[in-house]
């Protein structure tokens, strides 16, 4: 059974086509990459499974006990967040939010959900430091706990390794492998490089408007149009 | 002049004046660290001038000034929220045309009513005498409704302000929070503006927010400093616009740019010396 199952969808913005009769499914433990030119869909795709933006047609199904608010979600980083007066901590425990009706305070169980997963990402001697004073890869590690504290199977991330050095960015995929592995946690993920999309992921997710490629990343490579991507040609 | 100190708190005017503008400080603090993150600031100042726009009609007609401008600036507070919103619209044109159109529709009004000069000077620029018993009566239940809800839902606000997206995809109800926000906002610059001023309120809402910043780097040690700058600066402000005769709302301001200034000063010294 899928965990996420996405029919038909098609998603647009004031009547200007963003996606078009897109279908594939995410199953426990895959680790799929979305790869695409620019503009091609990618981000819309993510904001419609996570109910950031409507749409227009379509299913998204949720099973095996998922629910789209309990995805994990790394967005894009952005930049006026820094300058934001945060701990490290506070913004960790603002992942646990899913798990809380109307309950204004934190429990000790939410609190120590947000310290496992500082511990987990090496950055819980961090845990009282201002966000503001982190470095680049510092601060993806925060996001990322954040997002661990909002999910158990599903973690969704809009190209992470933007602006990271390549030795941070290394470490980053070496990082979402093991949790992928380790903690079978499925990974749905926004790639600028297609070379490191196909080296991590076991399925690809080829888009322009509408979807070019959905398998797995051997029969992509393999394939026309992700030879011809591979390449770098424009298609 | 501890003497005349005193003297002040035996005057029923100066109480009123000195709970609701506690009340009001603690509540434009606590709000402000949001809407100044947010870059929300200005929609304050429309706010405002929206307010007396409402004010000085609703003492023409001899209306209930209160019951009239809270539910106005709360509309307004809605329609400058979708403003800012929206990315088509120039948003901070559209504001200042909201506010200058309100203040110019309030000053028209209250000039065609003879006689009501004072008030409108009043208005602008506050007086702590504006504070009626019936003011009392309004200002204190909803200030500390504002509190309640600002601290029942603080994580809530804090998720939102630090990341909207987010917190929408983890299913924080980001829309209603953001209209609470501009609701509860609403009501405290009515409130404040009768002792601060139409001009001076919003500098209530980002001043004790801006200080915070400069020294304090988690939210929650800046909501909480921002409180506490904001209640003592009030009264700072408040005994020296006696001692000095000068007007409240003004003497307010400056304290909380002394204190600012002061913050800066601090922030930079302890850069040096980390440096």
């Amino acid at each position: 059974m899928p965990i996420l199952t996405c029919k038909n969808l098609s998603i647009a913005y004031q009547n200007k086509i963003a996606l078009k009769q897109i279908s594939f499914q995410i199953h426990t433990g895959d680790y799929t990459c979305i790869v695409g030119k620019n503009g091609a869909g990618k981000s819309s795709l993510l904001k419609g499974i996570l109910g950031l933006v409507p749409i227009q047609s379509g299913n998204i199904i949720f099973d095996e006990g998922l629910k789209q608010t309990e995805i994990g979600y790394l967005p894009q980083q952005n930049h006026t967040q820094q300058n934001f007066p945060a701990s490290v901590f506070e913004i960790v425990l603002s992942g646990c939010l899913n798990q809380r009706g109307w309950r204004p305070f934190y429990t000790k169980k939410e609190k120590e959900k947000a310290l496992y997963n500082l511990e987990l990402l090496e950055i819980i001697a961090l845990k009282n430091t201002a966000f503001q004073e982190l470095s680049g890869g510092q601060q993806q590690r925060v996001l990322m706990a954040r997002a661990l504290c909002a999910t158990e199977k599903l973690l969704i991330l809009d190209e992470p390794a933007t602006g990271l050095d390549p030795i941070v960015m290394q470490k980053f995929y070496s990082l979402l492998e093991q949790l992928n592995q380790k903690q079978q946690l499925s990974i749905l993920m926004i790639s600028h490089d297609v070379h490191t999309a196909i080296k991590y992921a076991d399925k690809i997710l080829h888009l322009d408007h509408k979807m070019l490629f959905f398998g797995n990343t051997k029969d992509y490579v393999k394939s026309n149009i992700g030879k011809l991507f591979l390449k770098g040609e424009a298609l | 002049m501890i003497e005349s100190v005193i003297q002040l708190f035996s005057y029923p005017f100066f109480i009123r004046a000195f709970i609701v503008g506690i009340l009001i400080a603690l509540c434009a603090a606590l709000l402000g660290v949001s809407l100044v993150l947010k870059r929300y600031a200005m929609i304050g100042d429309g706010l405002a001038h929206v307010g007396f726009g409402a004010l000085s009609v609703a003492l023409v007609m001899n209306w209930a000034p209160l019951y009239i401008s809270i539910p106005v600036v709360i509309i307004a507070a809605f329609f400058l929220l979708q403003l800012s919103e929206n990315s088509k619209i120039k948003g901070d044109a559209a504001i200042a045309v909201i506010s200058s159109s309100a203040l110019a529709i309030g000053i028209v009004v209250t000039s065609l009513a003879t006689g009501m000069n004072i008030d409108v000077y009043n208005y602008m620029f506050g007086s702590i005498l504006a504070v009626s018993k019936e003011d009392l009566q309004i200002s204190i239940p909803l200030s500390i409704i504002v509190i309640i809800l600002f601290i029942f839902f603080y994580q809530k606000i804090f998720a939102i302000t630090f990341d909207e997206n987010f917190a929408h995809a983890i299913g924080v109800k980001v829309k209603f929070y953001k209209i609470m926000l501009a609701v509860l906002t609403a009501i405290t610059i009515v409130i404040g503006m009768r002792i601060m001023g139409t001009l001076l309120i919003s500098s209530l809402i980002i001043f004790p927010a801006l200080s915070s910043m400069r020294l304090f780097k988690s939210f929650r040690h800046v909501v909480i400093s921002s409180a506490i700058i904001s209640i003592v600066c009030f009264i700072f402000g408040i005994v020296l616009s006696y001692i000095f005769s000068t007007p409240a709302g003004a003497s307010i301001v400056l304290t909380n740019l002394t204190c600012f200034l002061l913050f800066s000063l601090v922030a930079m010294l302890r850069g040096h010396a980390t440096k």
